[in-house]
């Protein structure tokens, strides 16, 4: 069988214009799966566009607009308004405090302490750390009412299971990416585990643990204000009432305090980042 | 030298009387906190509590799997994950005029070191846009929605588009202006209009990060998706709102699975694309 020798190309290979799509090219596939995405999602889904684009509903929301941007300000709303700020701010201090305790209680048993670790534990912590935190605050919220009943404790349950599972796998991290010299050094000498634990490991982490801690605050503060739809407590049970009542000026009122809470528990943490990096 | 020396070091913590005021600080802050967040875990194992929990759970297994329910399931896990992509694709639409507006680096008279004031107003116009759209909740959107349109996917959609709008454009106008400004500011020097500085300039050296962010909020959008069904927006949420208000155990057993896994894949499908941009 004759060998076939490859005729040469009329014009140097380099001089040929690329081919538009080449079953080759993978960012091609890649763009053409997003476009068949896109399209499904749009013509799958009833979308009501004359609905919303309609007069009538335009008008509407140019007034609920308007009312937004008149916040209601009268003395005996604001002393409603003031309880439902604080028990929000209660929610998300006393969430995330009891999730920096679960998430580090998990952490343990889901983190390899040092090269002989059998660290048995470490697959089923890291499952459960996940599926606490793939079901967000407010499906906890709704499933935590049945136990908890309506108001804030569901709603600081809420926030802890979700948020136990993000501090925990961040502080087996954390933990796992200490440096084993100062643990070694101690358990070589026969230093028991636990104190191991806390005069080696948790030192060095610390500091990183209590930055994720402050960043999961700040998180839990913006959870915390809209969990209370659902019937958890705090600003987002007044802003659902407020709502369906299309009470506006009311509404836009429970909105800029949310507002202001996110910005205060900025500031907060980020002075005290200022403070702990010092 | 025995006589500098203490005989003995100091049996107790030097920091002693520190540490117990920041305990008792800590504390005096704390309990106010629980007080205000209704924290009585006991009422959990209270039986008029303990029971309807309990028997809720009880249904949990097994989770209902026939093929009519699967099929629902199906039909609404796809319904949440066409509610994100369309809504992540108007952000997209919304975010890309605003950043361009917003980015200072595509500023001609800017190029002189000042920007003119018209352009510079209109630039802190623009990103002020940017903050009220991110700063309102999505589930706040959501309910606004609902009112305006009423309840289905168009609420859900209209949502995610108007808060992923504001979160899209601030990050994009970030990694443009921290991305090279060389090549932008020389096509602009010599007399390239500020798309084609932004096509041929800032464009190519940003895009895989622009891409990946991307990715990364549509992930995000997926889980808000899911969320936003709770007050009625469509999708999973609203399916397993019903069937908690159904007290049906075997139904949101099946559901939680099925979202805990949507999330994996989501995870999943997202590192690797960001991984393959990378």
């Amino acid at each position: 069988m004759p060998r076939i020798t490859p005729r040469p190309a009329a014009n140097e290979v380099y001089r040929l214009p690329p081919p538009l799509f080449d079953a080759r090219c993978r960012a091609c596939w890649m763009v053409a799966g997003v476009l068949v995405l896109v399209v499904l999602s749009f013509w799958s889904l009833d979308l009501q566009w004359g609905r919303f684009l309609s007069l009538e509903s335009l008008g509407r929301m140019a007034r609920f607009a308007a009312e937004v941007a008149t916040p209601a300000l009268d003395a005996a709303f604001l002393r409603k308004l003031l309880p439902a700020a604080l028990e929000t701010m209660a929610m998300s201090v006393v969430g995330t405090l009891l999730a920096v305790v679960a998430g580090l209680l998990l952490a343990l048993p889901a983190s390899k302490l040092h090269e002989g670790d059998p660290a048995r534990w470490r697959g089923p912590t890291r499952l459960l750390l996940n599926a606490l935190r793939s079901v967000p605050e407010l499906m906890w919220a709704a499933l935590l009412l049945i136990a908890a009943g309506l108001g804030p404790l569901a709603g600081t349950l809420a926030l802890a299971a979700h948020t136990s599972g993000v501090l925990g796998r961040l502080f087996a991290e954390c933990i796992e990416n200490a440096a084993q010299g100062p643990a070694f050094a101690l358990r070589v000498r026969g230093v028991p585990e636990g104190r191991v634990l806390l005069y080696a490991t948790l030192p060095q982490a610390l500091p990183q643990l209590v930055s994720y801690a402050l960043y999961r605050w700040e998180n839990n503060i913006r959870a915390a204000a809209v969990l209370g739809v659902v019937g958890a407590g705090g600003l987002g049970q007044m802003l659902a009432f407020h709502l369906s009542l299309f009470q506006m000026a009311e509404t836009g009122s429970v909105l800029a305090a949310m507002i202001v809470l996110v910005g205060l528990v900025d500031a907060a943490s980020y002075a005290a980042r200022r403070a702990l990096a010092r | 030298m025995s006589a500098v020396l203490p005989r003995q070091p100091a049996r107790r913590d030097p920091a002693w009387a520190r540490r117990v005021f920041w305990l008792l600080a800590a504390g005096a802050v704390l309990w106010p906190m629980l007080v205000l967040a209704e924290f009585k875990p006991w009422l959990l194992l209270a039986p008029e509590s303990l029971e309807p929990t309990l028997r809720f759970l009880a249904g949990f297994v097994p989770p209902r799997l026939d093929g009519e329910f699967l099929a629902l399931v199906a039909r609404e896990t796809w319904r949440t994950v066409a509610i994100a992509t369309a809504g992540l694709t108007l952000a997209l639409l919304l975010a890309l005029p605003l950043t361009l507006l917003a980015v200072r680096s595509l500023s001609i008279s800017g190029l002189t070191g000042r920007m003119a004031a018209l352009p510079a107003a209109l630039r802190l116009a623009v990103r002020a846009l940017l903050v009220v759209l991110r700063s309102v909740p999505e589930l706040v959107w959501a309910l606004v929605f609902v009112r305006v349109v009423g309840l289905g996917a168009t609420a859900g959609v209209l949502a995610i588009a108007l808060t992923y709008a504001g979160m899209l454009g601030k990050v994009y106008a970030e990694i443009l202006e921290s991305g090279e400004a060389h090549p932008t500011e020389t096509l602009l020097r010599n007399g390239a209009g500020r798309l084609q500085a932004f096509f041929y300039g800032s464009l190519p050296q940003n895009a895989g990060e622009l891409t990946s962010y991307t990715v990364y909020r549509w992930e995000c959008a997926i889980r808000s998706s899911a969320v936003l069904g709770f007050v009625g927006a469509g999708g999973l949420g609203q399916q397993m709102d019903s069937s908690m208000k159904m007290f049906n155990g075997g139904e949101v057993s099946t559901m939680l699975l099925v979202f805990v896994l949507l999330v994996a894949a989501t995870d999943r499908l997202s590192a690797w694309l960001r991984r393959t941009l990378a």
